[in-house]
């Protein structure tokens, strides 16, 4: 049996590698905040309040591109609905704690945080301490994009746009996924939501990144019933 | 009023996070979801990887030689060989700069 420290440093460790584009997006997105013309307070708060990445930059965008409230406060909602899915893989392995204990845990719940956490959680589901490694790795992510949102508003663009980093974030997205290339229900089930993702990608209020994934589950369903 | 819709977006985006977390017991699961559940990462990041690599900032299909197909590809062959994460970001990135700054 493992203890809390032990397994809040695995999990530090295991989402590691992923701080190597989650730390160059955080200056992306602190610059883009400042050339958009909000101010470093504002567009540091999102990283605070709001802390999602892509939704802090479409945000942004609509707001100085003149979009209402309403329509920006939707888009972070729809753009951050993936969230429901991860908090209803997790449930599983927060069930035994207390509600402060999981409303705490909550606000740390981000896409790669949740995906090595949750391969950890089923390598070891009956360790009692292992909401440690959603712990871990959800508050050094969390300290990585404070940072380097601050950094990105006050050194602005130290990051030439010419290096393309945005990239980095479908790359870390393929690293998390790629060893489910192994299953062919699964690489069925991606072809179909990342289709689908690309087909839907213009539909209003970026609602592609949540009908995809539900589309994708859609598709496992299927290939599940047929298995039996 | 844009603080206050950063607090609304904000509470809303909480609130994606902890309501599965706080709402969802044990016995709601049954075998059948847990199953479908066990997908959610291989529905929710092909979503984001498709589009990021397929199209451009405006929503347009890259050409078949775009740096963005090259470098994903070397990244998908590089980590289901290697399955390490560092090398997977490294190898794709450093593919795709080369097809930027050399070619």
């Amino acid at each position: 049996m493992r203890s809390k420290y032990e397994i809040f440093k695995i999990g530090i460790k295991d989402v590691a590698p992923h701080l190597l584009s989650v730390f160059p997006f955080g200056i992306i997105f602190g610059a883009i905040g400042i050339e958009l013309g909000f101010s470093p307070l504002f567009t540091y708060a999102t990283s605070l309040i709001i802390f999602g990445g892509a939704s802090q930059i479409v945000f942004l965008q609509l707001l100085s591109g003149g979009a209402s409230s309403l329509i920006a406060i939707t888009s972070v909602g729809v753009i951050n609905s993936r969230h429901f899915l991860y908090g209803a893989v997790l449930s599983e392995y927060l069930q035994k704690l207390s509600l402060i204990k999981k409303l705490l845990i909550s606000y740390f719940i981000v896409d790669q945080g949740f995906a090595v956490s949750n391969q950890y959680f089923k390598k070891n589901p009956t360790e009692e301490f292992n909401h440690y490694h959603l712990i871990g790795s959800g508050i050094i992510l969390w300290f990585i994009w404070q940072v380097s949102t601050v950094m990105g508003i006050y050194l602005g663009s130290i990051v030439p746009e010419e290096l393309g980093l945005k990239f980095a974030i479908p790359l870390t997205f393929i690293a998390i996924i790629v060893n489910e290339l192994r299953k062919f229900d699964h690489v069925l089930v991606m072809l179909v939501s990342g289709l689908a993702a690309t087909f839907f990608y213009n539909a209003p209020f970026k609602t592609y990144i949540i009908i995809s994934p539900l589309i994708g589950l859609f598709a496992a369903m299927i290939i599940n019933k047929l298995k039996k | 009023m844009t603080w206050t819709s950063i607090f609304i977006a904000g509470i809303l985006t909480y609130f994606t996070r902890m309501s599965m977390v706080t709402m969802i017991r044990k016995e709601m699961i049954s075998d059948n979801l847990r199953k479908i559940l066990n997908y959610v990462p291989s529905v929710v990041f092909p979503s984001i990887i498709f589009p990021g690599v397929l199209l451009d900032d405006f929503g347009a299909f890259v050409t078949i030689s775009d740096p963005k197909i090259f470098g994903a590809l070397t990244a998908l062959v590089i980590g289901f060989f290697t399955r390490n994460v560092i090398l997977t970001i490294v190898s794709g990135l450093s593919s795709y700069w080369i097809v930027i700054f050399v070619f």
